[in-house]
């Protein structure tokens, strides 16, 4: 754990440094919500189709977050470095994992907001609490898968094509439920004030089944 | 350990890239404490090999030991001990040269004191908090070898280890990467000349086969010329 705190701080130093990331992720949601705003043709959404709109979005901008998790390491030599060292290499799971958590939860704390003021109907405000608990959820998928994906992704010179081709239907199941579990909470007049627990349990287990594998396959990821 | 364990063995070492072999069929044994000198073309194998015995590659036919543990099985226990300058500096250029080191020296478990130390040794100590990316390529070579040292390894993988150092900061360096450092030392360079005056053994190769490993009283200039030819 240790380790994996020693890899992190040095990830969060380097893009506070670079903003090369966390900045493009959230350029991305809002160029998107603007996208739906005008493809759409309706000032406000609510609902599933609301649901099905924010999660995308989140994937879309996460999936920037995933293709750029490695790329210091691959361009500047990181990988050789950490491999080289006395250390458990899954400190380098955890570590990139919790750097993309960082990441979501910096892109959501701008982009949900801005979600509510650009397309949804509804407001927010009963219905946080709920969100933050699926997205969260969703978030832990999101930061292990893709960081496996990241990791096989990194090795290849189609990278920027792999991560996509990979990661997206590995996260199908994550975003069927995220979009499920949001769309009771968005929906306009009589909206649920907590998500249903189907979807949550659906997403929770989803995520501890992905983090066992990564477990299991990291190590191996990361040899020649 | 035995004493008379050599510190590296490899025993008919193939290394393929696709259709490409990059290493062929490559013995030879160092003794703890010696210099062996990998001469070669570009592309003969020699930062291959570096990588192989750095535990970054996996031979696909043959043995690599070093200090008696094969690779890469047992890669974990030598890994403290191995240290490698390679092309690649190995630094975040958006990070300071003291917070690369320190991070290293995190990884390795060594002191922090220890950094000041290496800095110092490469008389880095003023531009220690400057980005890696501002540095000029000696500076960045500079830190690089400070960082290859910081957890004081036996077994040196020099490539090209005096590449942009101007003869004063080469001068400098020799009591980290020298002989005088006392690790055991595998390293390549393009100027023969140099690496066969400090090294103890030679190992020559061409389209990635050994086609000399001896000392280098025994490796001529002719050797030289036709190697580069």
């Amino acid at each position: 754990m240790r380790t994996a705190l020693v890899v992190l701080r040095k990830d969060l130093r380097v893009e506070s440094r670079t903003l090369e990331t966390v900045p493009a992720m959230i350029l991305l949601a809002l160029i998107t919500f603007v996208i739906f705003h005008f493809g759409l043709d309706r000032d406000t959404i609510g609902g599933q189709l609301a649901a099905g709109v924010l999660t995308a979005t989140l994937l879309f901008a996460a999936m920037l977050g995933i293709n750029r998790l490695f790329v210091a390491e691959r361009e500047q030599g990181g990988f050789d470095a950490f491999l080289m060292a006395p250390v458990d290499r899954t400190a380098l799971l955890i570590a990139k994992a919790a750097a993309l958590f960082i990441y979501l939860i910096v892109l959501e704390i701008v982009a949900v907001p801005a979600f509510g003021l650009l397309l949804l109907g509804p407001s927010l405000g009963h219905a946080l609490p709920g969100i933050v608990l699926i997205l969260i959820l969703a978030n832990v998928g999101l930061s292990v898968i893709g960081t496996l994906v990241s990791a096989i992704a990194v090795h290849t010179r189609a990278r920027d094509l792999i991560g996509p081709v990979i990661g997206l239907p590995l996260l199908l199941p994550a975003l069927i439920a995220t979009a499920r579990g949001l769309g009771p909470l968005l929906r306009a007049g009589h909206a649920a004030s907590a998500p249903p627990g189907r979807w949550l349990a659906i997403l929770a287990l989803y995520d501890l089944v992905f983090a066992l594998i990564a477990y299991g396959v990291f190590d191996f990821l990361l040899e020649d | 350990m035995d004493a008379k364990l050599p510190a590296i063995e490899l025993r008919g070492v193939t290394r393929h890239f696709g259709e490409r072999s990059a290493l062929r069929e490559v013995s030879a044994r160092v003794p703890a404490g010696a210099t062996l000198a990998v001469l070669g073309r570009n592309g003969a194998g020699k930062s291959t090999l570096l990588r192989i015995l750095a535990a970054l590659l996996r031979p696909h036919e043959g043995e690599v030991l070093v200090f008696g543990e094969p690779l890469p099985r047992r890669a974990f226990a030598v890994r403290a001990k191995l240290g490698l300058l390679a092309h690649d500096p190995l630094l975040y250029r958006e990070l300071t040269g003291r917070e690369n080191l320190e991070y290293h020296a995190r990884l390795h478990g060594v002191p922090r004191g220890r950094v000041d130390e290496v800095l110092e040794a490469v008389a880095m100590e003023r531009r220690a908090d400057d980005p890696v990316r501002l540095l000029s390529r000696g500076m960045v070579q500079r830190v690089a070898i400070a960082r290859a040292v910081l957890h004081a390894p036996r077994l040196l993988l020099l490539d090209e280890p005096r590449a942009n150092l101007d003869p004063s900061a080469a001068e400098l360096v020799e009591p980290l990467i020298g002989r005088a450092s006392g690790c055991t030392r595998v390293l390549t360079s393009h100027d023969p000349g140099a690496a066969l005056a400090e090294a103890d053994l030679v190992l020559a190769l061409k389209d990635g086969r050994a086609v000399f490993v001896g000392e280098p009283t025994a490796f001529g200039e002719a050797q030289v010329k036709e190697l580069y030819a």
